[in-house]
């Protein structure tokens, strides 16, 4: 019998060690899978390898990614947008490494990940210092460069310039579903979507915590967003946006 | 003393774009001042605003209870209209890449004279890119909304932009607050000035080349 529902989601966090590398999906706060997150900070990890399109912002109390970057649990973050301000003055002290993505390249780069392709070639950032090996990752003291993305390998493809763009496989990914069932099956809701059905797939095991869970049968086929083989664990949360 | 205060105010710049919107278009709207363009409804037209994290449909802010799970580009809370879709991320950008955008609206720091944006990166500054390079890459049109000056004063519309590019040679138009320029085989053209804003002050508070061609009616 397959049943991947768990009562805790601490005993599903238990292989995320110092050092991981976690996709976590969210856009802003929406959809950011906040208790699995608590759940985590509970446990002494550090050093992660963090792969989400925000940094949080930096606010008192906030919880989501923004928990995990202000107790300094992140040494770098894959990510479009940090925005978190003490998180940039540690990037600019030479603590914590920001490897910046294009919004649509990160997504594409999980979905590659978890559709196991080799990368795939875009226009978005070429021409730019997103492509050209000078966005700086990581500095050292004084401001020294320490290191830089890649110039990344580039393609004319019917006249156009196509940069080369390598797929994302993180060890964990930390989702947020609407509703799921036994089998791993999942449907979101709305734009709470966004960035979580793809750091399912690129992670080599998924947590998922579901607002709601069909514990009576399963969803429907064609409700269905992520077929169940993507995901590992399923916790049920109070859910924040029940309605 | 030449002020930037004359021209026009955010939201009526959001209006004066809205008019240029063609009933049909799918259009994306970038953080910022092209936030204000699902609010600005023209009779007669339809306009579909993307939402790049993945929401097509998205109409203007809730009167009532807002849903934390309907948010725009800036994570503002808005709402869905008739025909709303939802998707992930990766098809958000197909929708863009693909080539199904009509318009992309962003803010920016910089434009150039050959069609250069620079809009996510003031060196020295915090970098942020959010979806900005995806959907210049991708979208049929590119608009630019932004103050003509900066806020130090300098023009915005450049020779070259110093700042970090976005996209090369991507901007299509570009509506200040005191001036609509649009790109015509390539050559920067001042086709609007704001109310009360004369040619000589664009001018003066341009650095780019441009042609002038005043007749020109949108589209």
């Amino acid at each position: 019998m397959i049943d991947k529902i768990r009562p805790g989601a601490v005993d599903c966090l238990t292989g995320i060690r110092s050092g991981s590398s976690v996709a976590i999906g969210g856009f802003g706060q929406t959809g950011v899978p906040l208790d699995l997150i608590d759940a985590l900070c509970d446990r002494d990890v550090r050093g992660l390898h963090i792969i989400a399109n925000n940094g949080g912002r930096g606010l008192p109390g906030e919880r989501g990614i923004g928990r995990l970057l202000k107790e300094n649990r992140v040494r770098r973050l894959s990510c479009s947008f940090p925005v978190n301000p003490d998180f940039f003055r540690r990037y600019f002290a030479g603590d914590v490494e920001i490897e910046l993505v294009p919004q649509g390249t990160l997504a594409e780069r999980l979905r590659a990940g978890g559709s196991g392709l080799g990368g795939f070639y875009t226009p978005t950032a070429a021409g730019t210092m997103l492509a050209d090996g000078r966005f700086v990752v990581r500095y050292g003291e004084g401001g020294v460069v320490r290191e830089t993305l890649a110039q990344k390998e580039s393609r004319v493809i019917d006249g156009r310039t196509y940069v080369l763009e390598s797929p994302l496989r993180p060890d964990f990914a930390l989702v947020k579903a609407h509703l799921a069932d036994r089998y791993g099956n999942l449907r979101f809701r709305l734009g709470a979507r966004n960035f979580n059905p793809l750091a399912a797939m690129a992670a080599g095991c998924t947590i998922v915590q579901a607002d709601h869970i069909a514990h009576d049968g399963s969803l429907p086929p064609d409700d269905i967003h992520l077929p169940g083989p993507f995901v590992d664990h399923v916790v049920e949360t109070a859910g924040e946006t029940v309605r | 003393m030449t002020t930037a205060q004359q021209g026009l105010t955010r939201a009526e710049l959001a209006r004066r774009v809205a008019d240029d919107l063609v009933d049909g278009w799918c259009v994306n709207v970038g953080i910022g001042v092209p936030l204000l363009l699902p609010e600005q409804a023209t009779p007669g037209r339809e306009i579909v605003y993307h939402c790049e994290h993945g929401l097509l449909g998205v109409g203007p802010a809730p009167q009532g209870a807002p849903d934390p799970d309907v948010t725009d580009a800036g994570k503002n809370p808005v709402t869905l209209v008739e025909g709303a879709a939802s998707f992930d991320s990766s098809l958000s950008f197909a929708i863009a890449r693909g080539g199904r955008l009509d318009l992309c609206v962003l803010g920016a720091l910089q434009v150039g004279e050959n069609g250069d944006l620079a809009n996510w990166l003031v060196p020295g500054g915090n970098p942020g890119v959010g979806g900005a390079m995806d959907l210049v890459a991708g979208a049929r049109r590119v608009w630019v909304m932004m103050t003509h000056l900066d806020k130090q004063g300098r023009p915005k519309l450049r020779k070259r932009c110093s700042f970090p590019l976005t996209g090369p040679g991507v901007v299509d138009r570009v509506y200040t607050d005191l001036a609509v320029f649009e790109f015509v085989d390539g050559v920067l053209t001042l086709r609007e000035c704001a109310p009360g804003v004369t040619p000589e002050r664009i001018a003066a508070l341009t650095e780019a080349a441009y042609s002038v061609d005043l007749r020109g009616e949108s589209i």
